[in-house]
């Protein structure tokens, strides 16, 4: 469960995010919608404690971000903007290094990875060095890396960027199965049918505003638009950085 | 497992798969210098020791005009040529180190007893002909005193009432201190071979790090900063002391070989002086370590970080080129100074004079102190926000 309450970040005199609330909550798929610079990504990075805001509070299955980021950060698996992996490193060594500064033991990130490379069907490519990794086999090792402590909140960030269609696909199923075990899932995205097709919740941000949070359905009803894409063509009140 | 250990072993094991760094590490940075050693030390040494039994030879102008000279010469092992066209020059062309000119008016004078000029033409610009001048001074200055001596003794006077001095040089030298003047570039060598081999790791742990987009999710897993921070230095500076110990080592070795003993010096380098040098080296090449990776952090891409390293390597240079050019007195105050104390210290070691326990005490603690310093700058840059996000 993620809380965020009343976030506000400024980069100099620019506001990046500018009273941003809302909650993800465990079992549901949450997605965050916005053009491109409405503040996801940084909304994201405040969530991971990687930024501090300049207000507003965060709490992640009750943890205050602000007095104790390390224990935020225990709680959530990441999968950031930024998704380099190490190309000396194997896939597994890759995975094995998070697991490692998690702090769990060899036995278990044994475990671990197995169920991962399973689950993100990269048996082919566990023991290879990520070098040459095609986008898809390095999100999957970078998702891996991001769940091998087996956290109750996941957070994404536009993770089905430069997939192809086929990859797009496992993804989606691939969130689907992390919902179905009980856990919080919060991803960003730009893409208006992605979110229409996971979400049980979306959050629509637009110049660093939340303007709308609420089910598929009610979001509809709200702006009497029966298609998604003029609802959010509607909340965000331009066609300005809408990819479909 | 601690968290520091776990970056730690992760840096050195990714790092000693690239071929590259191992190669820069462990090959190049510390061979190098004692490769370039061995060459200039047997062209200074073979240049000795020919310059003292090689003929010398010796175009002479108007040689006709003086022929007991020419023939006193001969007798010095030096090798009369016939003379160029156009002395001066032959000289400045460099086809002859030196030239003699006798005058036609030589015989004239030398038997009226008045000193009769010779020239010696030779370019002082030119470090080997300016030698070979000297040479040939010293044997024409004997050649002139012998028989400035003949002719007081055919007028009835002793020789002896020339010399109101009696003179004796005692030189406090030892072959092992002639030496430390030709090895005064060792310690720097050191120095380089520590900064050379730490420079890959700091910019890749870093700034690499961040330019292949994979900071940010290392900074998102529970461990603090000052522990990931911590681990990529420790690596840079494993790999930084091993390219010294190598670089000692190599010295050590190469030390036997030089032909340094021909002309009077020897260079010591046992096993008091390795761990002496390592001992005082240790702190110096965690604090490079970290100036290195303070740079690189600072850096906003993987080429400005290489530039701005580059450019940190010439600080250690400086003292070393101060005691290459201008004598210094070892004096307490500069065991205290990081760097200079290892420059000063290392220097005494090998010239093979006593450093007191206090001086290397000074030294360590005062480098230790300033790696503290430079650790803290690297933690407040590791903790802001701009550190993990790539433009």
């Amino acid at each position: 469960m993620i809380v965020v309450e009343s976030l506000r970040k400024t980069f100099g005199a620019v506001v990046a995010v500018d009273d941003v609330t809302f909650s993800a909550r465990d079992g549901e798929i949450t997605g965050l919608l916005g053009p491109n610079g409405a503040g996801k990504t940084t909304t994201l990075r405040c969530l991971y404690t990687l930024m501090q805001p300049d207000s507003g509070v965060v709490t992640v299955d009750g943890i205050d971000a602000a007095r104790d980021p390390l224990g935020v950060r225990r709680q959530l698996g990441v999968l950031p903007d930024a998704r380099g992996l190490y190309k000396r490193l194997s896939a597994r060594e890759n995975i094995a290094y998070f697991g490692r500064l998690h702090g769990l033991d060899e036995a278990t990130i044994r475990a671990r990875s197995d169920a991962m490379i399973g689950a993100l069907d990269m048996a082919d490519i566990a023991e290879r060095r990520t070098e040459g990794f095609s986008q898809g086999q390095r999100v999957k090792t970078a998702i891996a890396r991001a769940l091998i402590h087996d956290p109750n909140n996941v957070i994404l960030d536009e993770p089905t960027n430069g997939l192809d269609v086929m990859a797009t696909r496992a993804m989606r199923q691939f969130l689907k199965q992390l919902k179905s075990e009980g856990r919080c899932v919060l991803f960003s995205s730009h893409i208006m049918q992605e979110v229409a097709a996971l979400c049980d919740r979306i959050v629509v941000i637009a110049r660093g505003r939340v303007v709308a949070d609420a089910t598929p359905d009610a979001l509809r009803a709200q702006t009497g638009e029966a298609n998604l894409e003029d609802a959010f063509v509607k909340l965000i009140g331009s066609e300005e950085g809408l990819a479909a | 497992m601690n968290a520091f250990l776990v970056v730690f072993l992760k840096e050195v094991r990714e790092n000693l798969r690239d071929r590259r760094t191992v190669l820069n590490t462990l090959l190049t940075g510390p061979l190098f210098a004692p490769f370039i050693f061995v060459l200039l030390i047997n062209t200074v040494v073979t240049q000795e020791i020919e310059k003292a039994e090689k003929p010398l030879p010796l175009p002479v102008v108007g040689a006709q005009y003086a022929p007991n000279l020419i023939a006193a010469l001969k007798q010095q092992n030096v090798d009369v040529q016939p003379a160029p066209a156009d002395a001066e020059r032959a000289v400045r062309e460099q086809d002859a180190d030196v030239v003699l000119r006798i005058g036609a008016d030589f015989a004239t004078y030398w038997n009226k007893g008045e000193p009769a000029q010779v020239e010696i033409i030779y370019d002082a610009s030119q470090r080997y002909a300016s030698g070979q001048a000297g040479r040939l001074r010293a044997l024409l200055e004997q050649y002139s005193e012998r028989t400035g001596a003949l002719r007081l003794l055919a007028r009835g006077l002793s020789p002896r009432i020339l010399n109101s001095l009696s003179l004796a040089e005692r030189d406090q030298s030892t072959p092992q201190s002639r030496a430390s003047q030709l090895f005064s570039m060792l310690p720097y060598f050191f120095i380089l071979g520590g900064f050379v081999g730490g420079m890959a790791l700091a910019i890749d742990t870093t700034s690499g790090e961040r330019e292949r987009q994979s900071l940010e999710p290392l900074l998102a897993n529970p461990v603090p900063r000052w522990q990931i921070l911590g681990g990529k230095l420790a690596a840079t500076t494993m790999f930084a002391l091993t390219s010294v110990l190598l670089s000692v080592l190599a010295f050590a070795v190469v030390g036997r070989f030089l032909p340094t003993g021909k002309i009077g010096m020897t260079l010591e380098i046992g096993p008091h002086f390795v761990v002496c040098t390592m001992a005082v080296m240790l702190p110096l090449t965690a604090l490079l370590a970290n100036l290195q990776t303070l740079v690189a952090a600072f850096a906003k891409s993987y080429r400005e970080a290489q530039t701005y390293v580059s450019l940190l390597m010439f600080v250690p240079a400086v003292p070393s080129m101060m005691f290459s050019f201008v004598p210094i007195k070892t004096q307490a105050w500069m065991y205290a100074v990081p760097l200079l104390s290892q420059q000063v210290i290392i220097t005494r070691l090998l010239r093979g004079d006593f450093v007191p326990a206090t001086g290397f005490a000074l030294c360590v603690a005062c480098t230790l102190a300033a790696l503290a310093f430079a650790y803290a700058a690297a933690t407040l840059i590791y903790r802001s926000e701009r550190l993990a996000i790539s433009a």
